[in-house]
């Protein structure tokens, strides 16, 4: 299967990246080729084969659901964009 | 003496301990030999005010029972330092400021362990060539304009440039082992679940461990004993007992079963690495151990799985990268342009690839075909080690299918860049322990390394094995310090 600019596009609207009609091109060809070399797994019969979220064996362990940081607010919105010292700011979302 | 920077770590560690150096000395000789090296860019942030001041204080009051009394180290631009940048080689990160530490580099510090800085890395840890940093390519000190490997690049090139004595990187795909090859350096990819992920900016969770990257194996088992531990805060940490590397590392390989996978014979693996391979083989055969031949039969199908499963995780993952709470932020009409622009602006093209990969094998109509297809495929890879595993106790191959390359000779061509990752990404989507050891140079006088694999949690049986092979191998670095 091939990969053509409409995909592209969608892609990347799915993926909250925007690019423009060069970049399209590019990726489209790019993708094309990975995709390429990705097809080859279809080569193989998998239908008895049971898929493999984790290597991990063991029992996922539970613990205490804790604060353990603490007073560290005004370093976490230190990192924030759009300086104010109390909210996170962004583009206005509603009329 | 010899010179403080061509001591290994175990012999700093002695040192220190018999007050024959001083923190503060050792500190000194990294941070002069990296201001002479700044053609290398190793480093993305410098932090060598602070090391001093550490180095002071431990001499001021030593504590000789760490196991790294006050030993000056630099670590990859992946793990989250605490109130130092943390970049992860990219844009969208350039400014952004941890409140937490990671778990191994905090067992590095309780151990007694000094930061001196974070080093470069490709973006997001996504390339083969530390060519995808926001912060510019690195440059191998084994020769000029040349890579260093990646991802961990910046740790390669850094440990073989002796501006610090040992460092860690992380791998996903071979990250370690790649640019440990490339540089003629020993790197380690643990046991999945052996050392904690908390506080490493994530790439693809299921594949990612962080893991040693020194200039031999003792000093490798040293650090990884450090660096491994059980950890509550990673959810995929595995409790088991962890034993003292070092102290148990003994040259044995006489009686051990060592498989030799006929698979990876690719086609058109050139001479030297073939010579390399025998070379291995020869020698553990002479030292008595029992050569296997044994089969790997999903190996060809590693890397097309590894490209659906690694960039459908990197894309979830890097999902949380919207420029609302810390990061890059590109100005956008609305919300939804804010994060579109933010994200275009603020990631590069290798990782936007990666991302529109995931997204789309991950998307409404294809997740069956790629995604599912390539989990079950992964079980098959598995199940392969899981079946040699029953007849030998390690496996034997090259680390990478050639020696490194120029600077800007692959990047237009992303296939082949991945095609370097052929021997070590199944490693990964097994979750098995590997370690690269130097093992000898090819016409150009570039290193190739050896790659040893062992079963789940059997790290001590690869570095015994590994510091077999480099003793009779006895590998030298020719490095000319061509950049000073």
């Amino acid at each position: 299967m091939t990969i053509d600019l409409k995909t592209v596009k969608k892609i990347s609207k799915l993926a909250r990246i925007s690019v423009d009609d060069e970049k399209a091109k590019k990726l489209e060809s790019d993708l094309n080729s990975i995709f390429e070399f990705i097809e080859k797994l279809n080569r193989l019969d998998t239908s008895k084969s049971e898929p493999l979220t984790s290597v991990v064996d063991a029992k996922l362990q539970l613990r205490k659901d804790e604060i353990k940081s603490q007073n560290i607010r005004d370093q976490i919105l230190k990192n924030s964009p759009d300086e104010n010292k109390d909210f996170f700011v962004v583009p206005k979302v509603v009329e | 003496m010899s010179n403080i920077i061509d001591l290994t770590l175990v012999d700093l560690v002695e040192k220190i301990k018999k007050k024959v150096l001083s923190s503060k000395e050792i500190t000194k000789a990294y941070i002069e030999r990296a201001d002479k090296s700044k053609k290398l860019n190793t480093y993305i942030t410098e932090d060598f005010k602070n090391a001093l001041k550490k180095a002071d204080n431990f001499d001021n009051s030593p504590d000789f029972d760490k196991k790294l009394p006050g030993i000056p180290i630099a670590v990859k631009d992946l793990f989250c330092t605490k109130n130092l940048k943390t970049t992860a080689g990219s844009k969208i990160l350039e400014n952004f400021i941890p409140t937490y530490e990671s778990t191994v580099t905090d067992n590095i510090w309780n151990e007694g362990g000094i930061l001196l800085g974070k080093l470069n890395c490709d973006e997001f840890a996504m390339g083969s060539s530390n060519e995808t940093s926001f912060f510019g390519n690195v440059q191998s000190p084994v020769g000029e304009k040349l890579v260093p490997g990646g991802s961990s690049g910046g740790s390669a090139s850094a440990l073989a440039a002796k501006l610090t004595p040992a460092t860690i990187g992380t791998d996903t795909g071979g990250s370690i082992r790649q640019p440990a090859s490339f540089t003629g350096i020993v790197g380690l990819k643990p046991t999945y679940g052996s050392c904690s992920r908390y506080g490493i900016v994530a790439f693809a969770s299921s594949l990612d461990q962080a893991g040693p990257m020194t200039q031999d194996v003792k000093d490798c088992a040293l650090l990884f004993s450090i660096i491994s531990s059980y950890d509550n805060k990673d959810s995929t940490s595995i409790d088991y007992k962890r034993e003292d590397y070092l102290k148990k590392l003994n040259k044995s390989i006489k009686g051990k079963k060592i498989g030799i996978p006929k698979e990876y014979r690719v086609d058109g693996m050139s001479k030297e690495i073939e010579d390399l391979w025998q070379k291995g083989i020869n020698i553990a055969k002479e030292a008595g151990a029992e050569i296997v031949d044994v089969s790997l039969p999903n190996t060809n199908y590693a890397l097309p799985t590894y490209y659906i499963v690694a960039p459908a995780e990197a894309s979830s993952n890097l999902a949380r990268y919207d420029g609302v709470k810390y990061g890059f932020r590109s100005k956008g009409k609305n919300l939804i342009d804010m994060y579109e622009k933010t994200r275009s602006e603020g990631f590069g093209n290798e990782v936007k690839r990666r991302i529109m990969i995931g997204t789309y094998v991950l998307s409404s109509g294809y997740y069956d075909a790629y995604y599912l297809k390539a989990q079950k495929v992964r079980r098959l890879i598995k199940n392969d080690f899981d079946d040699v595993y029953k007849k030998v106790d390690a496996i034997l191959t090259p680390s990478t299918p050639s020696s490194a390359f120029k600077i800007g000779e692959k990047t237009n061509d992303p296939v082949s860049m991945y095609l370097n990752d052929i021997f070590t990404v199944p490693i990964n989507l097994a979750g098995l322990p590997a370690i690269s050891i130097p093992a000898g140079h090819d016409q150009k006088g570039y290193p190739l390394g050896l790659q040893i694999i062992g079963k789940a949690f059997d790290e001590q049986n690869i570095l015994n094995i590994a510091y077999f092979l480099e003793e009779e191998i006895n590998f030298k670095n020719k490095i000319n310090d061509w950049w000073i």
